[in-house]
């Protein structure tokens, strides 16, 4: 799986090399039947490219979470071939699965945080994970949280933060690796609008520096303002699929147009940090 | 090297943070290897005892008084010669009476008697108890019409203390029967307590080990702070049980052990016990940690 880590030094390019038209997620006639009988998935296909960012929107019930499920292995599928940079996954061996997940960051919609952990050591644990010395723990983790917005909040723990804020840990664990794709279910699902304007220029920013993005929500608002491509799963079948007319602007146009158009003050609190860095 | 303290750390961070569970796992640890070194001990001396009754039984020939040396001598040749016969030792009638005299209180009253009446014999030692019966066949087989004849004319009669023997072997042997029962539930119950103790304390985390999972972490990643939490509670749960039998040890059992009671006693010794039970019970806590957690671990 080490071929599909992203070369860090290329941040903002297209993800490199290996010259192939290998999109990072290829999904391929894919159905998947729960046991029991309910049908989530039905013969789905869909890929998406590198540097991509992509939407992925329905309603309750209509297999978006089953879908990100498929993408790491939390299930398999019924039916079909799921690839990851060209790669299928049904074939993984159990011991493979978590390089594969090392590879893939994930946002959770109930963030999935240790709790009995500070902010600092649950997005030091994804490093820890993959072996990462102390060093670039010590280097990387702080940094991710200043990317995020929680340089004053490291030493918290979970039941101590906002929603917003235990789902920027989440996002900060999920991309304190630089992993090629960040997978987030629902990540604004649990917090206010305001917030979750925060969350997704998180996310744009995380996208421009070279990371495949996959957001699952069911804020249609937001994801029309965002004007990303959008894939509509109904009961279990892409029923649209639309390439967003989005143009290029900075995180900050972006944030600043995103609450201009929900409506929001141009408030800084929870993004004024972020902002700073771009 | 880096990794072994992380998982060190991990362990520790986790008993901490679950104080109440790792104190009832060290607790239970503590109860099952108290009973269990007790019980020890107590199983073996049944055990020992049976084995001392075994040993003493044994077929008396009695001798008519004018048997000469030889035919002695070439009886106990033949005697010896007899399957299952494990030692034939002669007591000749003097031998006979300074025994009996050893265990009179007042031996005076023997000096009261003009002759010795008794008779000399032979105590013949079987290989095995339950071949007592077969020796005595032996010894005197049945003739034609089936009364029993000596094998030898010098052979007065036969006599064994099988019926004593019988009754202390019963005894002893159902003493045994219960015993092993109740050692065999004890430490069933207790690993399985100490199993219990450890799945509740896991149960409690399995969200934290399903979202280790979910973010990349491998099995044995996962696993082995479990394991060395387990080990340590193991470890500490064995070290506070071997305190309190040792504390038992030297006010109960070395005070009595002087007495003729208890002198004869053989059990294990207490270091060699001390290091089976200690061992066990790392061994049983870090196993019981780590096989409880593949349950969780299929995410």
């Amino acid at each position: 799986m080490a071929r599909l880590r992203r070369n860090r030094s290329g941040a903002g390019e297209p993800a490199p090399v290996r010259r192939g038209p290998a999109p990072i997620i290829e999904l391929d006639d894919v159905t998947k039947v729960y046991p029991g009988g309910h049908l989530a998935l039905e013969r789905v296909s869909l890929a998406v490219g590198r540097g991509d960012f992509l939407f992925l929107v329905g309603p309750t019930g209509c297999g978006k979470s089953t879908l990100i499920k498929l993408l790491i292995r939390e299930l398999d599928p019924t039916e079909g071939e799921v690839r990851i940079a060209g790669r299928s996954i049904g074939t993984l061996s159990e011991k493979k699965i978590p390089l594969l997940r090392r590879n893939i960051g994930t946002v959770f919609q109930d963030f999935k945080l240790l709790p009995n952990r500070t902010v600092y050591d649950n997005v030091a644990y994804a490093l820890q994970v993959i072996g990462a010395s102390r060093a670039q723990i010590r280097e990387k983790v702080p940094q991710t949280l200043r990317l995020v917005g929680l340089s004053t909040k490291v030493h918290s723990y979970p039941d101590q933060l906002s929603g917003g804020e235990q789902q920027r840990v989440s996002v900060a664990r999920a991309f304190v690796n630089h992993p090629p794709l960040l997978l987030a279910d629902e990540p604004s699902g649990n917090i206010d609008p305001v917030t979750s304007i925060g969350i997704m220029q998180l996310l744009y920013r995380i996208n421009r520096t070279g990371t495949t993005v996959l957001v699952v929500t069911h804020d249609r608002e937001m994801v029309d303002k965002m004007r990303r491509r959008v894939v509509e799963l109904y009961e279990g079948r892409i029923v649209r699929d639309e390439a967003g007319g989005g143009y290029e602007e900075s995180t900050n146009e972006f944030g600043m147009r995103m609450r201009a158009e929900m409506g929001v003050g141009p408030e800084g609190a929870t993004n004024g940090e972020v902002d700073e860095l771009i | 090297m880096g990794r072994i303290w992380f998982f060190i750390r991990e362990a520790a961070r986790a008993l901490r943070r679950n104080a109440a569970p790792s104190v009832a796992a060290i607790v239970t640890t503590v109860v099952t290897v108290v009973l269990l070194g007790v019980l020890i001990p107590i199983f073996q001396v049944a055990q020992s005892k049976s084995a001392e009754v075994r040993n003493q039984l044994e077929l008396k020939a009695f001798l008519y008084d004018d048997a000469t040396q030889g035919e002695i001598n070439a009886l106990q040749t033949k005697i010896e010669a007899l399957p299952h016969v494990k030692s034939v030792h002669f007591v000749s009638k003097r031998a006979a009476l300074q025994i009996l005299s050893g265990r009179l209180k007042d031996p005076n009253v023997l000096k009261e008697l003009n002759s010795n009446p008794l008779p000399a014999s032979f105590n013949i030692k079987p290989d095995d108890a339950a071949q007592l019966e077969a020796i005595r066949n032996e010894l005197t087989p049945p003739d034609a019409s089936g009364t029993p004849r000596p094998i030898s004319p010098i052979i007065e009669t036969v006599k064994d203390s099988r019926e004593e023997a019988q009754k202390i072997e019963q005894v002893t042997s159902s003493l045994k029967i219960v015993l092993t029962i109740l050692t065999a539930l004890l430490v069933a119950a207790s690993l399985m307590l100490v199993g219990n103790t450890i799945r509740l304390s896991i149960y409690a985390r399995r969200r934290e080990v399903e979202v280790m999972r979910l973010v990349g972490a491998t099995r044995w990643f996962i696993r082995w702070p479990f394991m060395i939490e387990g080990m340590v509670v193991g470890f500490v749960g064995g070290v506070a049980a071997i305190l309190i039998l040792w504390l038992g040890k030297v006010t109960i059992v070395d005070p009595l052990s002087d007495s003729p009671l208890f002198s004869a006693l053989n059990t294990m010794s207490f270091p060699l016990l001390v290091g089976i039970l200690f061992c066990s019970a790392i061994v049983v806590s870090a196993i019981g940690s780590g096989i409880t957690l593949r349950r969780f671990l299929r995410v």
